[in-house]
């Protein structure tokens, strides 16, 4: 089968194994581009979850430093022992663009992910975890520094 | 692409550490004065038996050189991953790893 990536890499001659730089089209994966350039929380969170909102649950955990010295690199962990966790998604209500990374999970993985983000300057940071179609939340401030968001 | 895939006690953790600049299209090259335009990884995946079970969407806001890290209930030594990403310009990778 020609599948479009073939096509294209064919096209533009052999591509290393390791890195390819191939013009995908937008359509080739599902980005949420409404949600990640939202420049205010409650636009970021209604485009990732098409309006519906999600309770504070003690089931979701968020950790995070309390201060984050370098608000460019700010580790978290988020994890719930709710079953049937779909998806684990991350906000920082300050940023320029809150929704950081937003996590789809099947069934099989633990629901827990690690990342790393950056922070413009101390704000809350909001992790929402899908489970059974619904939205659990648990928030946490952090205080940074030196902002990270670059300009 | 740095993979760790590690399997104790029927869960297999997954550690992923990715060179790439996640430049945020804010910030400007010092040099120039110009804005170095955004180039960050969008989505990255995790294949395991065929199957995509994980994916990562990402955005500008996440550190340089980003680290993830999740696990996969019941995966065994020697069991295979396929991790792919691809970036706002189109350019990807694709790695296989095996669990250890």
């Amino acid at each position: 089968m020609i599948t479009r990536r073939s096509f294209m890499q064919g096209m533009m001659g052999a591509g290393s194994m390791v890195a390819a730089v191939t013009a995908f089209p937008k359509m080739a994966f599902a980005w949420a581009e409404n949600a990640f350039t939202a420049d205010n929380l409650t636009d970021a969170q209604d485009a990732m979850f098409s309006g519906s909102s999600a309770v504070d649950s003690g089931r979701v955990k968020l950790k995070a430093p309390q201060i984050a010295e370098n608000g460019a690199v700010v580790p978290i962990t988020i994890s719930s022992d709710l079953a049937n966790v779909t998806n684990i998604s991350v906000f920082v209500e300050k940023n320029p663009t809150p929704l950081s990374a937003s996590f789809e999970l099947n069934p099989m993985l633990v629901p827990e992910v690690s990342v790393r983000i950056r922070m413009g300057k101390t704000s809350n940071i909001i992790a929402v975890v899908k489970a059974d179609g619904k939205l659990y939340k648990a928030s946490q401030e952090v205080k940074v520094t030196i902002g990270g968001c670059g300009g | 692409m740095k993979v760790k895939a590690r399997a104790k006690k029927g869960v297999a953790k997954i550690k992923l550490l990715v060179r790439h600049p996640m430049d945020t299209g804010r910030a400007k090259d010092p040099k120039t004065g110009q804005l170095i335009p955004a180039h960050f990884i969008q989505e990255l995946t995790c294949e395991y038996k065929g199957k995509v079970v994980f994916t990562a969407q990402l955005g500008s806001l996440v550190s340089k050189d980003p680290y993830l890290a999740f696990a996969i209930k019941g995966a065994a030594l020697g069991e295979k991953l396929k991790l792919k990403w691809i970036d706002n310009q189109g350019k990807t990778e694709e790695v296989e790893a095996s669990i250890s």
